[in-house]
């Protein structure tokens, strides 16, 4: 049964895209097949991140407008077997996506993936509340940040109101949070707030942890989503949090410091 | 750091249990009032936010629209502070609609 997975946060900049990357790249690498789909309509971005961009010829709104067919705008992953993008327009016209145009293609791509995974733009206006609708589960990205995570608790509240599975009175929409951009230090000292905080404040199941790290800005300088910068740690941190929303069960790390070891005290680095 | 500075600093609270506080305290009273906002609310307060910004440098959680009961009559309130780019001072747009 295919699933469609949102990754959504309210507040901008909190590392959706990011995230929306290295999931679909983890997916497709555990053998389901996986396409991602950018909804930031006007602010296209997915494309960069995944190092595709100059091979989207068509679009999601040309899509729906039928000026090309699904399998003409799906971009084939040169990396990672089973995986495909579908770029966001560049359209100004936000009416652009509409909800019978996402529908029909989200009903297609159904027919032949494992995983749709949405990438929300940010607000909570239009854009944000199309890549969310036909959502069964959904990744609340948050930054340990209050306006972060009040925005996610926003998302919270749409998520249980306004999708497909709401107003159909189904299951609701399975909810996992996954805290970005966590530095422990500063959490031990007291200056950030630490997951098990989010979590009184939110009370949503905790998916992951993924802590701050230079090399998210390297990959995405290369396009190369950060996971397959293997060894790292937000490359690490990704991995664990792709198996456990495929069931499996991963205890949570980099939620403490690393302290040097004595060598790298001596001769700095690590 | 001073010492002084040092002492004071341990007395103070730490930053992240003051972020813990203000966020229960806020998401605990944006959850009740979602669950008593009718749905026309939510989206109403979004529509009028989007017009606003046209106009004014003005955030979308500036804009609160909430209905009153008071005397038997129930009122539409809407409050939108906005500050005034240059002069750094603010003002209030307040208006009451009545409705029956
Ligand atoms: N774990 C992380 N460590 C450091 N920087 C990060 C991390 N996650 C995201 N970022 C940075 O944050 C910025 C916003 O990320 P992005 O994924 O585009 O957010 P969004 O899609 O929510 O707007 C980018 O510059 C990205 O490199
Ligand atoms: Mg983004």
């Amino acid at each position: 049964m295919a699933k469609v997975i949102v990754v959504t946060s309210g507040k901008g900049g909190v590392g959706k895209t990011t995230t929306s990357a290295s999931f679909a790249v983890g997916l497709a690498q555990k053998g389901f097949r996986t396409v991602v789909i950018d909804f930031d309509v006007g602010l296209r971005n997915l494309d960069l991140i995944m190092g595709c961009e100059r091979r989207v010829v068509y679009d999601f709104i040309n899509v729906i407008h039928d000026d090309a067919n699904l399998s003409q705008a799906l971009i084939k992953d040169k990396r990672v077997e089973n995986l495909y993008i579908l770029a966001a327009s560049q359209t100004r016209d936000k009416d652009a996506l509409t909800m019978e145009g996402v529908e029909s293609i989200i009903m297609e791509l159904k027919k032949s993936f494992d995983y749709i995974i949405c990438d929300s733009p940010a607000g909570i206006e239009k854009g944000a509340f199309m890549a969310m609708y036909f959502a069964d589960e959904a990744l609340i990205v948050t930054n340990p940040e209050v306006s972060s995570v009040r925005d996610a608790d926003r998302i919270l509240g749409l998520l249980d109101a306004k999708t497909f599975r709401a107003k159909n009175g189904d299951e609701p929409v399975r909810q996992h949070l996954l805290v970005t951009r966590y530095v422990p230090s500063r959490v031990e000292k007291g200056e950030m707030l630490g997951v098990n905080d989010i979590n009184d404040i939110l009370n949503v199941p905790l998916l992951g942890v993924i802590p701050e790290s230079t090399q998210v800005l390297q990959s995405s300088n290369a396009g190369l989503p950060v996971i397959l910068e293997a060894g790292t740690s937000a490359a690490q941190a990704y991995e664990d949090a792709v198996c456990r929303i495929a069931g499996e069960n991963r205890p949570m790390r980099f939620l403490q410091e690393r302290k040097p070891s004595l060598l790298q005290r001596i001769f700095g680095g690590g | 750091m001073s010492l002084l500075g040092s002492i004071f600093k341990s007395y103070r609270k730490k930053s992240a249990s003051v972020a813990k506080e203000r966020l229960q305290v806020l998401v605990a009273l944006e959850r009740s009032s979602r669950a008593g906002m009718p749905d026309y609310l939510t989206e109403l307060q979004e529509d009028i936010f989007q017009v606003l910004a046209k106009y004014f440098p003005v955030e979308r959680d500036q804009v609160k629209v909430q209905v009153e009961h008071q005397d038997g009559c129930e009122f539409l309130e809407l409050n939108v502070p906005i500050v005034e780019l240059e002069a750094g001072g603010g003002y209030t747009i307040r208006t009451q609609t009545q409705s029956a």
